[in-house]
């Protein structure tokens, strides 16, 4: 077999449904093998960063392993960002690159990069594959690598000999890595540890995040009876969102720097913190020696070097949460833990207190959208229906982390810990390549759906009804806060000029172009867009001076937030906070 | 508080001996910016193809255990030891100085050489290559003896290290 069937044949073997890619001279051996077949399906994209997205969109969103294809040179080079932002927020890929012939390798010749070196401390392993013998193993490794433990991006290099040349293929169940092999059966000693921990509590929190998503269905399952058998209180990180239901009472909705009171305040007070799948993030714990500072931190993470690496824990515990937290559901129920229920009810009745402080209100207008209120009404409509939200990057991907409630993992993608804009509008083709009937939604701001912009050409081809709804403020409008707040009100550069006509580019790229300015016209507008069986940009105009608050100011505490306008004049921010990003 | 200490830890890498892997871990340390004062790397299994390298690195204790963490986690590191805190363990550097000179001076190179074990490798009217091994102190010792004496050129091997008694790393 060559090089090229063996790439198509391990990809089919993997059970590899769709590539996303864009060919070029280093990869027409791969583009004419797929050509002649019709198992895998490729889906043209039309800029390789976006390949990389959709890839994570089709992943997030399906639990399977995204595959990306693209030429040499500059077509590596255009996939590092997506790489990267796959390797930030744990999303399993393997992205194929092409490579100049070996004997060309270090010449500079045309379309060379050194892609393994570029995208070494951007993948969670890479290969360069020098001998036509080796592609099956290394593609079946690869697969291995990227799903397994905490997921990530893997990328193999493939020099074009190497595709070209004849060699012999291996099937996947023949390769297993030599040495890697992440632990996923939690210590008993420390679950035990923990459990006993947790039945001590007075004031306890469950502080979840992507782990749990990356886990599946069944961890966010386990971990919701664990929730509701305990009673205790849960926040989600950006990442976490629907590892547990929004929607429920124990639910304190997000932590972190643009979280909501209750559960920011539940964080600095608690004395017993149960961390499940999350890395402690800057973006959550605020001023480090502020953080929590009088509880016990139990850890559950499957990635040793996640477990003290910002924050000294008191209990880790090394393994995957599906099966640590059913270790732990045994284990209360074995010995008959029981939590402290005096102390459990003094502990809500203080929280309802600070859910009572309603922090995510607004002021009401019946003029002009406030953005708030369009991801309400968004959310409102779409909530019965079977629907995906992707977003892009700023205050419209923080206003829908705030007020949609996602009852169940894998219906929220977004770019949390490279904050990527452009990652929504390629990443919500990529859902709806992996669901065809569902609702999928990228909420965007005018300024980050410029960056990727190009692939409605993609959606118009593939017929892909992706919605795209710009809450337009006419500014960056996160950028344009954090100069409010921090730089004296000096706008520099932060204002959208020169906007499209995003209703004319619609129509332009085949699409539907609506647009809502008053506030009347919202509910139509919404309406219009999910009853069209096409890709539509909304234009949604709102209100530009609106601040997306409660915020954690950098480099301040829990019990520090802003909570709205009020605060901004009376909580002046430190000078330390003004070198952290 | 006792964890911000700065402290010395040898570290011992086994790795697959494959294009990239050191690397990988030089990147590591550079990109995530930890120190590294030594570096070693040689294969020590050619069946198995398996390289060993030593790294001297500085930090405090929660930096330590992030390294050895992060170390773990590439695909391609069998197994990571700290030998500073895993048993007692024995380690060795060696360097080749060059020290120029004639008449007094050059008698007492050659007098302060044989004080610290160091052997003549190499001899002309002006000049010696001494080689000498030992702990890395040692060798501190013996080139900042060697600067009033005409030293030329240093190279150091950098420190190599395994566990003391029967078992291995
Ligand atoms: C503009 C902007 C504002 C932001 N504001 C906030 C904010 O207010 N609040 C907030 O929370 N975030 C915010 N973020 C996101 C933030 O930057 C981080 O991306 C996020 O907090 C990390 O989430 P996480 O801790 O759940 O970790 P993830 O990045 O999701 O990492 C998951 C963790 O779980 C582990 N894991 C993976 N799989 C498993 C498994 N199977 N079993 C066990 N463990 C596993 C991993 O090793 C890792 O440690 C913001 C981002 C942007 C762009
Ligand atoms: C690729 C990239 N460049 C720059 C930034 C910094 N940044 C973060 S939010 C933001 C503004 C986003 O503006 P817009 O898309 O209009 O969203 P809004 O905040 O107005 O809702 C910028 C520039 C980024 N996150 N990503
Ligand atoms: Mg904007």
């Amino acid at each position: 077999m060559t090089g090229a069937e063996m790439v198509l044949k391990a990809l089919v073997d993997q059970g590899v449904e769709v590539i996303f890619g864009y060919p070029g001279g280093a990869v027409l051996p791969l583009y004419d093998e797929l050509f002649k077949q019709n198992r895998l399906r490729h889906v043209l994209v039309r800029h390789e960063q976006a390949a990389v997205h959709a890839a994570e969109g089709y992943a997030r969103s399906t639990g399977k392993v995204g595959v990306v294809l693209v030429t040499s040179g500059p077509g590596a080079t255009n996939a590092v960002t997506g790489l990267l932002d796959a390797m930030c927020d744990s999303v399993p890929l393997v992205c194929l690159t092409g490579q100049v012939p070996t004997h060309l390798i270090g010449n500079d010749a045309f379309q060379e990069a050194d892609t393994t070196g570029i995208t070494r401390p951007c993948t969670k392993h890479n290969y360069l594959v020098k001998d036509t013998n080796q592609v099956a193993r290394v593609m079946h490794e690869a697969f291995y690598v990227a799903r397994t433990g905490r997921p990530g991006p893997v990328v193999i290099d493939l020099p074009k000999d190497v595709l070209v040349g004849k060699g012999t293929y291996a099937g996947p169940a023949k390769v297993k890595h030599k040495t890697y092999r992440p632990q996923v059966k939690g210590d008993a000693k420390a679950i035990e540890d923990a459990v006993k921990l947790m039945a001590g509590a007075k004031r306890p929190i469950f502080y979840i995040g992507g782990g749990v998503v990356n886990s599946g269905l069944a961890a966010s399952q386990l971990l919701t009876q664990f929730v509701h058998t305990t009673g205790f209180p849960c926040t989600q990180t950006l990442m976490g969102l629907g590892g547990f239901p929004g929607s429920d009472p124990q639910s304190l909705g997000m932590v972190g720097m643009h979280g909501t009171y209750e559960a920011n305040m539940a964080m600095h007070g608690c004395d017993v913190m149960i961390c499940i799948g999350a890395r402690f993030d800057d973006r959550v714990t605020g001023r480090i020696n502020a953080f929590a500072p009088h509880s016990k931190k139990i850890h559950v993470d499957i990635d040793p070097s996640s477990i003290n690496k910002n924050v000294a824990v008191d209990v880790a515990i090394v393994g995957d949460v599906a099966h640590v937290v059913e270790d732990m559901i045994k284990l209360w129920k074995a010995k008959q833990f029981r939590a402290d229920d005096r102390a459990l009810k003094a502990w809500w009745g203080q929280i309802d207190k600070w859910r009572a402080r309603d922090c995510l209100r607004y002021g009401a207008s019946d003029k002009v959208i406030k953005p708030q209120y369009a991801i309400q009404r968004l959310y409102e409509m779409t909530r019965s229906r079977d629907t995906y939200i992707t977003t892009e990057v700023g205050q419209h991907q923080m206003w829908a982390a705030q007020f949609i409630k996602f009852e169940e993992p894998g219906r929220w993608m977004t770019s949390g810990g490279l904050g990527t804009m452009g990652y929504g509008l390629p990443a919500a083709m990529g859902v709806q390549i992996a669901h065809p009937d569902s609702l999928v939604v990228d909420i965007a701001g005018e300024a980050s759906i410029q960056m990727n912009i190009q692939e409605m050409s993609t959606l118009a081809q593939y017929r892909l009804p992706v919605k795209v709804f710009i809450l337009n403020n006419q500014y960056m409008g996160m950028v344009r806060q954090w100069q409010e707040l921090l730089h004296g009100g000096r706008y520099s550069e932060s204002y959208s000029a020169a906007l499209p006509d995003f209703v004319k580019l619609a129509e332009a790229y085949g699409a539907v172009g609506l647009k809502a300015e008053k506030m009347d016209e919202l509910d139509g507008v919404i309406e219009q867009m999910i009853a069209v069986d096409r890709p539509v940009i909304v234009d949604c105009r709102v209100d530009p001076a609106e601040n997306c608050f409660p915020m954690i100011p950098s480099g301040a505490a829990h019990n520090e937030m802003l909570l709205g306008p009020e605060d901004e004049a009376e909580k002046p921010i430190s000078e330390d906070g003004m070198v952290l990003v | 508080m006792q964890t911000e200490e700065i402290r010395r830890h040898t570290i011992s890498i086994l790795v697959d001996n494959e294009a990239g892997v050191l690397a990988r871990v030089i990147g590591l340390f550079s990109g995530r910016g930890y120190n590294i004062e030594s570096l070693t790397v040689a294969e020590v299994d050619p069946r198995e193809q398996l390289s060993r390298i030593t790294i001297v690195t500085s930090g405090t204790l929660m930096i330590i255990e992030q390294i050895k963490a992060q170390l773990r986690r590439l695909v391609p590191v069998h197994k990571v030891s700290d030998l500073t805190i895993e048993g007692p363990s024995v380690s060795r550097e060696l360097a080749l100085v060059k020290v120029t000179g004639t008449g007094e001076k050059r008698v007492e190179s050659l007098r302060i050489a044989d004080i610290f074990r160091a052997r003549v490798v190499d001899s002309t009217n002006e000049s010696f290559v001494f080689e000498i091994v030992g702990a890395t102190d040692k060798l501190d010792a013996f080139v900042r003896l060697m600067e009033p004496l005409g030293l030329m050129d240093v190279s150091r091997t950098g420190v190599v290290a395994i566990a003391r008694g029967p078992n291995p790393i």
